[in-house]
């Protein structure tokens, strides 16, 4: 099956979007973060990711154009990935969700002869790296103290609801998608056992439609991290920078 | 003599014989190293001007990260975003490079966190727009350097290493700073606009960064006798107040001085007088910035506690235990 144009095209908004959001998530951390070490972990991630935004946003159109002067319902990324950092529990959650769920996706694109393969090949190798050490940190906080113990139990329970909408099929990318799904429900229950931790017996999909983000209706904190990325841009129209 | 004065005057004399080694390896211009016997005071300035250089970069985030999530092109964010990762880099090696003289990061930082050691006065001022952004990289960053590339052969070898490493990254962010203010200088009238307030607000205090006047530097005349420093602080100012002037041109921006102008004579540019008072209120905590950066460095480091426990209690339950002795002969050595 070969993706159309215009298939082709939403694909790569949708991949582009996540990459970005959560990159400008991650960029919330600098100056902030627990230790040293991870103000030059959680910058390199999101460095990661925003080069992967680019070049999937660049298939798309101007990167300038679709990140500053789309609105929020144009907007393409999963409702997990524009969730608020939280404590360090959440973010380090929401890696691990997203990481994981990526380097399954890229892997898969990786072996492909599609549009997304040359990307797919270089950013697999980023996101194994995130995976790790999401991954690191699970076992750390799962298996660290009482309060960690508390902390990352409840942020992996808190993010739960936004795991389902990963594995809506995105037309364009012709994957096996229920394949993915299981992988991944395998993968990150080994981590959390691994970390002591509990696997969330709760809806995946919470009250919203599977698939919600990808058809541009988003969550709340969306509207104002979207107000505070493009503010600038948009008060000079046609300004290059 | 009574056993203790014979002690007393051996120790002495042993301690003038360090004394004179240590002179003659300064005077030849080699690298101390952390085994080698330093003068206590040698080892105290250096310890304090380490720490407060690696609390600058790690300080020194926080006006520029203001403006990651705002940053206006993807290009800018992802440049913006490497900088600030390479400062909390630097801080990290400056932070290494501080404990080979026998103190420690979190020693450091809690004395940070305390108010009991200082870090560069330019970052209590406030990044108010976009463009300030480029001239922290042009001018603060430009000053850096200028302080800097002298202490790549300062007398202290850890210290001159970590700055041979860090001087290559700062030049880069220094570029992009300048070539950032060029973007906008060249741009709509409304971004040159920008970019001539930023320099405005920025170059005094930039120059402020070369420290007091020479006569008026009170660690200076020790400091360049040990070659920690190698040029006084007036002597580096007027560099790069000669390196400026040519680059604002270039830029087609203004400094905020009407009594600059090239002196044939002397060689260098004259410039105006620097308000030196701004500067003492500002080293004394009343800068507009100043309780803002302490609490934002405390707040990160307190909320982060949790998590570094965390990490200890992991580390110790999962330790992996040394391997036990086989009784074949000595145990076994490290190799790597």
């Amino acid at each position: 099956m070969t993706a159309t144009a215009a298939e082709a095209t939403a694909a790569a908004l949708a991949l582009g979007d996540d990459a970005l959001v959560l990159s400008h998530r991650l960029g919330e951390w600098a100056g902030h973060a627990p230790v040293l070490e991870e103000e030059v972990a959680l910058a390199n991630i999101a460095l990661d990711l925003l080069g992967q935004a680019r070049v999937l946003l660049s298939l798309a159109g101007d990167e300038d154009e679709l990140a500053y002067l789309r609105e929020e319902r144009a907007f393409r990324n999963l409702q997990l990935v524009e969730q608020p950092n939280g404590d360090f529990a959440h973010t380090i959650a929401r890696q691990l969700y997203f990481s994981v769920y990526q380097r399954l996706l890229y892997g898969e694109l990786a072996t492909g002869s599609g549009e997304f393969a040359p990307l797919a090949a270089k950013a697999v190798k980023e996101v194994a790296y995130h995976q790790d050490h999401a991954e690191q940190w699970t076992l750390r906080l799962g298996d660290g103290t009482e309060e960690s113990h508390g902390r990352m139990g409840r942020a992996c329970e808190a993010l739960w609801k936004f795991t389902g909408e990963m594995f809506q099929p995105v037309p364009g990318l012709d994957l096996d998608w229920p394949a993915l799904e299981a992988s991944w429900l395998e993968l990150v229950a080994d981590v959390l056992e691994r970390a002591t931790l509990t696997v969330p017996s709760g809806p995946r999909t919470g009250a919203w439609t599977a698939g919600a983000g990808r058809q541009g209706v988003h969550t709340e904190p969306f509207g104002r991290m979207l107000a505070e990325m493009q503010h600038l841009h948009r008060s000079h129209p046609g300004a290059s920078w | 003599m009574t056993a203790m004065t014979a002690m007393t005057a051996m120790t002495a004399d042993t301690a003038e014989r360090y004394e004179a080694v240590f002179d003659a390896a300064v005077a030849a211009d080699e690298r101390i190293e952390p085994r080698d016997w330093m003068p206590e005071a040698y080892r105290a300035t250096l310890v304090r001007q380490m720490a407060q250089h690696a609390h600058s970069e790690i300080i020194g985030m926080q006006p520029e990260a203001n403006w990651i999530t705002r940053a206006p092109s993807l290009r800018r964010k992802a440049i913006l975003m490497a900088k600030v990762q390479d400062e909390a880099g630097h801080g990290l090696y400056l932070y290494s490079a501080a404990e080979t003289l026998g103190t420690s990061r979190e020693e450091l930082l809690d004395k940070l966190h305390a108010g009991r050691q200082r870090y560069s006065s330019i970052f209590n001022y406030p990044t108010l727009t976009w463009a300030d952004v480029g001239a922290i990289g042009w001018l603060v960053d430009g000053a850096a350097i200028t302080n800097q590339v002298p202490l790549c052969r300062c007398s202290y070898g850890p210290y001159a290493r970590a700055m041979v490493r860090i001087c290559k990254e700062e030049s880069f962010h220094q570029r992009q700073g300048f070539e950032l203010l060029l973007a906008l200088s060249r741009g709509t009238p409304a971004q040159h606009e920008m970019a001539q307030d930023a320099v405005d607000r920025w170059w005094w205090p930039s120059l402020m960064m070369f420290g007091p006047p020479d006569d008026e530097s009170s660690h200076s005349a020790q400091s360049m006798a040990w070659k920690i420093k190698r040029h006084s602080n007036d002597e580096l100012r007027r560099r790069f107040v000669d390196i400026c002037v040519p680059q604002a041109r270039a830029l087609g921006l203004t400094l905020p001085d009407p009594e600059i102008r090239w002196n044939e004579e002397r060689g260098h540019h004259d410039f105006g007088p620097i308000d030196w008072t701004e500067f003492q209120e500002v080293l004394k905590g009343n800068g507009p910035c100043n309780e803002e950066r302490l609490t934002q460095r405390r707040r990160a480091h307190e909320e982060g506690a949790w998590v570094r426990e965390a990490a200890a209690a992991h580390a110790e339950k999962h330790r992996t235990t040394p391997p036990a002795r086989t009784g074949h002969g000595a145990p076994q050595e490290a190799t790597a």
